[in-house]
């Protein structure tokens, strides 16, 4: 029935041999590394034996604390990945002068700075940001779970699915070479034909599932599940800045979703939303792309603002000054977000009014953000400043977003942007507010609170390395595009004809060497901290002398969190509650209605995987066998009615008591 | 000053509850957002209707495409398949399983004829060398209104098993759970279509 070439193709689409980019010794060396890492980490597990306490213990958990954590290993792997290219970038930009071609071609390298960008924001910053959030609202608010623990394991692992596309995209076939948000109609079939852009797209779709479910899932725990008393200006500023953040992912990820499927369309079903011809639009997509990415950016900072907020309190051992205007400031910023996308391409020519409203709403949000910067300092103003690892990072973190935020500023002043669109100047800009923002937040929140996770605290010594590195690695690599930018050099080049420059990107290349230690004295600081655990052993709960509720359960947390629900009275709770003679229930305790765990997530999102896989390379049948499968499983996973279970009371108590007994042997 | 410190001090509020804490259950508020984030999807697919729909690429226009009497028809079934649903709410509410069952059907039978429609009407315009390629107006229209298509597949799936679950298990509260969230999500596709109606068919037609 099928000839021998209809039949390969009807099998393997437009998959064969050539996609294999053998012929690319640096990604043969990476391909060669990472598998030779991966094997013996699957080694490793299987000889000593793990496979079944990870599938059991983590994998199919739908404990918000290990899901959580799952999700900032997942950032850290792919921060590594989104590093590497980076430097990357940075050592071919330092290079590539004087005809010199550096040692990337313009195909390998437009890969590398759209890949850079889709890790860095959607696998590296969204899940950190999201594990950070699932660890510590539940418990911040006094509640034993999220509201949906089934489906925070599927959201973790479709997030996990997405960035699986993605690093396939690195050793079968080839990644987008778009820039990372894939404008058409660059990004359509007609010019972009390769299935860069569609492993781009099934990446974002599969793990956009995840993010919006999770968004649902953090906002109805948060809505729903708070300890009695704790009203809504009784939440820690943590738990607001997350609210604030998930509304803002409902509220903007099904926008690139849908757009997304244009684009999907565009490139399979040959519409004409994007294209040139035939009525298409491209800068409708650049519009509703920047519905979607504009919040995007605010979902990552407003988290790394509650973290700054939380940290800035306990380490000045101070109430946090001014927390209702913390509270309004954060819902400002989150409304204020909706209004500003157009401030990315005034250059599209919209008109003087346009871009002069937009304009504005651009310059207003620095408003609500100064006045946070304001209240940080104002608490630590007179307060008894502890200059631990996480306080340093938010000092660290004061200084350098206030230089981002006035770039910021400057950018958003319609004719300056005119002259800065797309150069260097916005690259430093953005970087200058996400590493200084959102990376630095997740630092001070890494450092704050992984004594809650683990029992331990991080070794300060390398923590403080891993600081002075970021830092100046930062300042070093950044600033000199700030002058490259103003000097009129665009982004996203590989090659160039000014030797002048040079000594420049040279700079930038060294500031990037250090940042690369700041991460390896980071991965140093948890290896360290493991083999010191002993010393660094916190047993109380509470190692930072904290103020909400998180800190008074034990370290870790059982799986239940709180073995009787706490009652709120003050939005500094735990403080609250150790001035005034809180003492721990001994006795009493009854049976604890838990979620079971499965492994239907897990599942759904291998066949994502496969569906995605399918759709890349036009296997048909893989993706409608796959879609099928999704189906049945997720049908088949609604027949099963019993999905919960009582931890007894023994149990509970014999818990309990282990923790009664570590205090008392501490004093 | 002293003396209001030391009343602080001594007063012992409650701190933990002795008690189970049974809080609301979310699962309707949770659905409500999901639905919220699915009428941004389609939000999305409106304004790129309004931007492109007029974008006829020299082809056909509204007026020149749709049979509103047989989009008439069509809206009459999905609304009046929104009614039937609601009776089966009522019988659910009567804790009659059989009645319940039979209303749910009905209404999976109006949704069905409903996507029939929709189907006939695409395959027409396809064959009249009207499809999604042609214009960027007919790229937005079969996809809104494909979209909203595929939403309503789903919930006729969701709809059987729904009835394979009740019929196996009763109205036992997780079913009834179940048999509300659908229930929001059919009436929120009507709300939809009321939508496309009056957007893109009648003001289409009206040019």
């Amino acid at each position: 029935m099928f000839g021998n070439n209809t039949l390969t193709e009807f099998i393997f689409g437009r998959l064969s041999w050539q996609a294999i980019p053998y012929h690319e010794p640096i990604l043969v060396v990476t391909f060669a590394v990472v598998a030779l890492g991966g094997l013996a980490l699957l080694g490793l597990i299987t000889k000593y034996r793990l496979w079944g306490y990870l599938w059991t213990e983590w994998f199919t958990s739908v404990d918000h604390k290990k899901i959580g954590i799952m999700y900032v290993v997942l950032a850290l792997v792919m921060l590594l990945r989104g590093f590497a290219d980076a430097i990357m970038m940075r050592i071919q930009q330092a290079i590539a002068f004087n005809g010199s071609e550096g040692y990337l071609n313009p195909h390998h390298y437009d890969q590398i700075f759209s890949a850079h960008g889709v890790i860095m924001i959607f696998f590296m910053a969204m899940p950190f940001v999201t594990g950070l959030m699932n660890y510590i609202v539940p418990l911040q608010i006094g509640a034993r779970d999220v509201s949906f623990p089934f489906l925070n394991n599927f959201s973790f692992w479709m997030t996990t699915a997405g960035a699986i596309i993605i690093m396939l995209s690195l050793f079968v076939g080839e990644f987008a070479r778009t820039g990372w948000l894939a404008y058409p109609p660059l990004s359509g079939a007609d010019y972009s034909p390769g299935v860069g852009v569609d492993y781009y797209i099934w990446g974002l779709q599969v793990a956009g599932v995840g993010t919006t479910l999770s968004g649902i899932n953090l906002i109805a725990t948060i809505v729903k599940m708070r300890a009695p008393g704790m009203t809504f200006m009784k939440m820690p500023v943590f738990t607001w800045t997350s609210l604030c953040t998930n509304v803002l992912i409902v509220a903007t990820f099904p926008i690139l979703t849908a757009t997304l499927a244009l684009l999907t369309l565009d490139r399979y079903v040959g519409t004409n939303f994007f294209t040139n011809d035939l009525g298409g639009n491209p800068m409708m997509y650049v519009n509703l792309i920047w519905i979607w990415g504009h919040p995007e950016v605010y979902i990552l900072i407003l988290p790394a603002f509650g973290i700054f907020s939380e940290v800035v309190a306990t380490f000045c051992g101070k109430r946090l000054f001014g927390y209702a205007s913390m509270v309004y400031a954060t819902c400002v910023i989150m409304i204020l977000s909706y209004i500003v996308w157009l401030h990315h391409f005034f250059t599209m020519g919209s008109g003087a009014s346009v871009n002069a409203f937009f304009g504005i709403t651009t310059m207003i949000i620095s408003i609500p953000t100064g006045a946070k910067m304001f209240n940080w300092l104002f608490t630590m103003y007179r307060g008894r400043i502890r200059y631990e690892v996480p306080m340093l990072w938010t000092i660290g973190f004061m200084v350098t977003f206030v230089i981002g935020g006035m770039t910021g500023v400057m950018l958003a002043v319609p004719p300056a942007d005119f002259v800065l669109h797309n150069s260097l100047f916005l690259i430093a800009h953005f970087h200058n507010v996400i590493i200084g923002g959102v990376v630095f937040g997740l630092l001070a929140g890494v450092n704050y609170w992984y004594p809650k996770a683990f029992g331990y605290r991080l070794d300060p010594f390398w923590g403080k390395m891993s600081f002075w590195f970021w830092l100046i690695g930062f300042y070093v690599a950044f600033m000199p595009l700030y002058v490259l930018g103003l000097m009129g050099i665009t982004r996203r080049v590989s090659q160039f004809e000014d030797q002048s420059l040079q000594i420049w990107f040279v700079i930038a290349a060294f500031g990037a060497f250090l940042i690369a230690l700041g991460i390896a004295a980071f991965i140093i600081q948890l290896v360290v901290s493991f083999l010191r655990r002993d010393q660094l052993r916190d047993t109380t709960g509470d190692p930072w002398d904290g103020r909400t509720l998180e800190w008074s359960t034990s370290s870790p947390p059982p799986d239940y969190n709180f073995a009787f629900t706490p009652v709120v009275h003050d939005h500094d709770s735990w403080y609250d509650m150790k001035r005034r003679g809180y003492e721990r229930p001994l006795a009493g305790f009854k049976p604890i209605h838990m979620p079971k765990n499965t492994g239907t997530g897990l599942i759904l999102a291998a066949i994502s995987v496969a569906f995605a896989f399918g759709m890349i390379w036009y296997m048909w049948w893989l993706a409608a066998l796959s879609f099928v499968a999704m189906l049945a499983v997720a049908i088949g996973h609604t027949f099963n009615y019993s999905r919960d279970f009582h931890i007894p009371a023994e149990t509970v108590t014999a818990t309990e008591d282990a923790r009664s007994q570590l205090l008392a042997e501490r004093t | 000053m002293a003396s209001t410190l030391q009343a602080q001090e001594t007063d012992k509020p409650e701190f933990y509850l002795t008690e189970d804490h049974h809080p609301e259950g979310s699962t309707m508020l949770g659905f409500w957002l999901y639905l919220m984030s699915d009428c941004l999807i389609f939000a999305v697919l409106f304004a790129t209707h309004g931007v492109l729909g007029r974008s006829y690429a020299a082809g056909p226009s509204p007026a020149d495409l749709f049979d509103l009497p047989l989009v008439a028809v069509n809206t009459a079934m999905l609304l009046l398949s929104s009614i039937t649903y609601g009776f089966a709410m009522l019988q659910m509410e009567r804790n009659a399983k059989a009645e319940t069952l039979f209303w749910l059907g009905v209404t999976g039978v109006f949704g069905a004829i409903f996507l029939g429609l929709e189907l006939y009407e695409f395959n027409h315009l396809i064959h009249e060398g009207a499809g999604p390629t042609r214009s960027a107006f007919l790229s937005s229209f079969f996809t809104l209104v494909g979209t909203h298509g595929l939403h309503v597949t789903f919930g006729i799936i969701w709809l059987i098993t729904l009835m394979v679950q009740v019929s196996m298990r009763g109205l036992i509260p997780e079913n009834r759970r179940r048999l509300m969230c659908l229930s929001m999500f059919w009436h929120f596709l009507d709300v939809v279509w009321i939508g496309v109606f009056s957007f893109v068919y009648l003001i289409g037609v009206l040019g």
